[in-house]
């Protein structure tokens, strides 16, 4: 496919990278000469020099004959002018724009046909409810959403204490005591699809569907007491922070908040009625200590500088915060963080990378069936989320009738605000959300090709 | 100091206070009082002279007006209008001296409803309607009614400064753009509720003058009544319609213009009206158990309760019952509901439920910061961040209201009336209620008072009324330095 991103700063490079290994062509813009010179050193890509959202320049792109646009400048405001312009051009165009002033959200989504978006991404947000979700289940390892965050798979490790290692696929549901699919094994590194007589054993790591209301089910059943966090202690009062805070309190965990600039902690405060806001170094030591960072259930590291929160998430580990949560702004880092016990680390770029990687990808697949595709198990495996639509064969007829192609497996039915574990009785019908996961990649273009 | 543009305020106020008074005169003329109609029309004449005079010193006013100019012309104002509208009490021979005539009108301008007389139903009738419209002119301010009804000044937005001056509340705010526009709809709304009132009264038999008078009285959160016992002796139809109207002129009057503009979520998650409706609640339940054993039945101890709570609140400050004899604990709720008084933008007196909101939050974040000097926080009402500079001049009001009760509490005590006299004298005249408790109490007057001691509390009255800087800029030596 033809791709153009817009904005030539780090989510602009990384996404290149990114789709140029997927095979595609891609096409830069930005108006920064010295940038540009490094970045065509280092990947095979064209660049285009200009200002993103005039009309020539988006023309001397190609962007009539390009299939996508991503507009990743740190401007919303250009981001939405440049989509606009552009599908304004080439009413195929697909287009992605950053969008992160939160004030912009709901006219984003209430008017996206009027911008001409196809997308929305915003990684603060995206990062925001990342940590989230590791907050309130500290005993994942990874969770893929699907059918818009009501059906998840999860990845978790079976250790030597787990209630559920030694136990076999068709006792499965009884030990746990709900409706769980394993849908997959990583084992040796080598994926696993098994069968009713397959048996866990310890060191493997699983891959589970769940309804998200049962994930608190299955983690008792694995032994993993998850403590809900009560005290959240985050460094650094940038965008991410009061994503995260407004998600943390609403499911009513006290927030406390380090920001050393006076006046974002009065905007900070004013926009965070509930959250405690202090206005000091999150690095002194001092500051954390008489703030109870010792009875705090997690800390998060969010500030704007990398060193920074490395230092703040050392510290809380040697403090003895059960839960440490490090942002990273530079990708690159991460090998060094991982020989560091930093706990869990969030990649707002990355995640936001991930995201239209997954857009492509879906949209790659064709006819747009394919709503997303998540690579789990190391890569060796796809889950992928169709929509049933009109000409999908087998609707409303019971899966026991059904043949399905070797490898191919459905994982859950999501029935409206319904999710369904799979069993021989159940159905499909027009508008639900299934599912599928197989081996390998790239096999599912359509929903029509799992059957046999 | 734009001197000419103070002078031309004052004509028109005066001319309007004269407009006023030919309801009053006429009253006086059909029902053959021949001493008040007189004192009325020389009055009129005098006001007639004193505002030409002013209008004609004033041609060729700047427009330039300031907030400076809008505090003292709203100071000198109010000062002025009492010092007239006072003469037709005192030339129609009905108060002994001046000063007791200057401490009635005060008292009405200023919604009080302190009196010095211990019979008011020997007055005129012209004296009487006279007495009850000064606390329906009072209530709503009648700088508001100027720029209701002067011609619009084009694009100037020095109306605002007098509104800001005028209008209860720490933060006045616009309720449409249009200055002009906001007075009229505050006198229209608040022209319409009186008539309400009136009709509620009518329907309930009483006589068509005492309810125009009472409707008055009630609009304004005044206190002046017709009769010597007050409402005692209406029915308890009479006294629960008058209950729940007090309630009602004791709200912010933007909440009226959202829900007549169908904005009902923003008027129920109002949280000073929340407050004030808490506090009316609360306070009737409480008084209501602690004073049954007095009342024949539990509906006559809540009826009663509930007249009071409300009466004071707004400070009305009618009385249907001597609440002086009820037990400590009632009279205590009543003192503490005193002060707190109604909302900010309504008739009512008092410190207003704002500002004790302003203040608890103030005080909790300063705790807070306390136990961890870093803590940042930054005061919210209804869900919006609130000006710093509005919390700092809370805690000044709040200081500045301390420091006047006590001077006031020190010369009054001058004398020899017994510290819960003079104590309940002073908080009643700066949170214009009326009626205190002890010498002062619903059934007793402050006639007893000195001269010095009634122009203590007058001026008290008007520093409660205008929120204290509009009389304190008067006294201030920068405010008349020339510039």
């Amino acid at each position: 496919m033809n791709i153009i991103i817009t904005g030539d700063g780090r989510v602009g490079t990384t996404l290149a990278r990114g789709l140029l290994l997927e095979g595609h062509d891609v096409t830069l813009i930005d108006s920064s000469e010295t940038l540009q010179d490094s970045t065509t050193q280092e990947y095979d890509v064209l660049i285009v020099k200009g200002n993103c959202a005039a009309m020539d320049t988006l023309l001397d792109a190609g962007v009539k004959d390009a299939d996508l646009l991503v507009a990743a400048t740190g401007k919303d405001e250009i981001n939405l002018l440049c989509c606009t312009t552009a599908h304004g051009i080439n009413p195929n165009l697909h287009t992605i724009a950053r969008i992160r002033n939160p004030e912009y959200t709901n006219q984003i989504y209430a008017l996206r046909h009027v911008f001409g978006l196809s997308m929305v991404v915003n990684p603060e947000r995206q990062a925001a409810t990342e940590i989230d979700r590791l907050l309130k289940y500290p005993g994942f390892l990874r969770r893929e959403t699907f059918a818009k965050g009501k059906a998840e798979i999860v990845e978790l490790r079976i250790d030597g204490k787990c209630k559920l290692c030694n136990v076999s696929m068709t006792a499965l549901n009884n030990v746990i005591g709900c409706k769980v699919l394993v849908c997959g094994v990583l084992r040796n590194g080598r994926a696993i699809a098994p069968t009713g007589q397959f048996t866990l054993r310890e060191g493997d790591r699983i891959f589970v569907t769940a309804p998200t209301e049962n994930l608190t089910k299955l983690l008792k059943s694995m032994g993993i007491i998850t403590r809900r966090a009560r005290r959240v202690m985050l460094c650094g009062g940038d965008r991410i922070s009061v994503y995260l805070t407004q998600m943390l309190e609403k499911d009513g965990i006290e927030v406390t908040l380090i920001e050393q600039d006076e006046e974002k902690c009065k905007l900070l405060s004013a926009a965070l009625p509930r959250a405690h806001v202090l206005h000091g170094d999150a690095t002194d030591q001092a500051l954390l200590e008489s703030n109870g960072i010792s009875t705090c259930d997690a800390l998060v590291a969010l500030t704007g500088l990398d060193e920074l929160n490395m230092i703040i998430s050392l510290y809380g580990q040697t403090s003895g915060v059960p839960h440490v949560i490090t942002k990273l702004g530079r990708i690159e880092n991460r090998r060094l963080v991982d020989t560091l016990s930093l706990g869990s680390v969030v990649a707002p770029k990355d995640l936001c990378c991930n995201a239209i990687i997954r857009y492509v990808r879906a949209m790659h697949n064709q006819t747009g069936a394919a709503i997303s595709v998540h690579s789990i198990a190391e890569d060796q495996m796809e889950a992928v989320e169709f929509l049933v639509g009109e000409q999908t064969l087998h609707c409303d007829t019971p899966l026991k009738h059904i043949t399905l192609k070797p490898n191919v497996l459905i994982a859950s039915i999501t029935h409206g605000a319904h999710m369904e574990i799979p069993a021989g009785n159940s159905r499909f019908t027009k508008g639900d959300t299934l599912v599928v996961v197989t081996n390998g990649r790239g096999l599912l273009q359509q929903l029509n090709d799992i059957f046999a | 100091m734009n001197y000419k543009m103070i002078r031309r305020f004052i004509a028109q106020i005066l001319a309007v206070s004269a407009v006023f008074m030919i309801p009053a005169w006429l009253i006086s003329w059909s029902c053959g009082e021949e001493a008040s109609a007189d004192a009325f029309v020389q009055t009129m004449l005098l006001i007639g002279v004193i505002s030409g005079g002013l209008a004609f010193l004033c041609k060729g006013a700047s427009r330039v007006f300031h907030a400076r100019e809008g505090m003292v012309c709203v100071g000198i104002c109010w000062i002025v209008l009492s010092l007239t509208g006072c003469l037709p009490f005192y030339l129609s021979g009905e108060y002994p001296s001046y000063i007791d005539a200057f401490f009635e009108i005060v008292s009405g301008f200023t919604t009080t409803g302190a009196t010095t007389l211990s019979d008011v139903e020997v007055l005129p009738k012209g004296i009487i309607y006279w007495r009850c419209f000064s606390q329906w002119l009072g209530g709503m301010g009648v700088l508001v009614l100027l720029l209701a009804i002067i011609p619009s000044t084009g694009g100037n937005g020095y109306t605002m400064h007098l509104l800001r001056a005028e209008s209860p509340g720490p933060d006045v705010g616009k309720i449409v753009p249009r200055m002009k526009k906001t007075a009229v709809i505050l006198y229209v709304l608040y022209v319409v509720l009186t008539i309400i009132n009136m009709l509620f009264l009518v329907v309930g038999k009483m006589p068509l003058f005492e309810a125009l008078c009472t409707a008055f009285s009630t609009a304004g959160t005044g206190g002046f009544s017709i009769k010597n016992d007050s409402m005692a002796g209406y029915s308890p139809y009479l006294r629960n319609v008058t209950t729940v109207f007090m309630a009602l002129f004791g709200v912010n009057f933007s909440c009226y213009y959202l829900l007549l503009i169908g904005q009902f979520r923003s008027v129920f998650k109002d949280e000073e009206l929340r407050l004030y409706l808490g506090l009316i609640f609360g306070s009737i339940l409480l008084i209501t158990l602690n004073i049954r054993g007095l009342y024949d039945s539990l509906w006559d101890a809540l009826h009663h309760a509930a007249f009071q709570v409300s009466s004071i609140i707004t400070s009305t400050c009618y009385a249907t019952t001597n609440y002086d004899l009820w037990p400590s604990f009632a009279k205590t709720i009543l003192m503490c509901l005193m002060v707190t008084g109604a909302c900010a933008g309504s008739t009512g007196g008092g410190f207003k439920c704002i500002r004790i909101l302003l203040l608890v939050k103030g005080i909790r974040r300063n705790t807070r910061q306390v136990i961890s000097p870093q803590y940042v926080k930054v005061i919210r009402n209804n869900g919006r961040a609130i000006n710093e500079q509005v919390v700092t001049n809370t805690f000044a009001y709040f200081a500045a209201y301390v420091m006047l009760m006590i001077v006031s509490i020190l010369l009054i005590s001058i004398d020899g009336y017994s510290f819960g006299t003079n104590f309940s004298a002073v908080l009643a005249s700066m949170n214009n209620m009326g009626p205190g408790i002890e010498a002062v109490g619903p059934t007793c007057n402050f006639s007893g008072y000195s001269a010095f001691s009634k122009l203590v509390l007058a001026f008290d009255m008007l520093a409660g009324r205008l929120e204290l800087f509009p009389i304190f800029v008067l006294f201030s030596r920068d405010m008349w330095r020339r510039r």
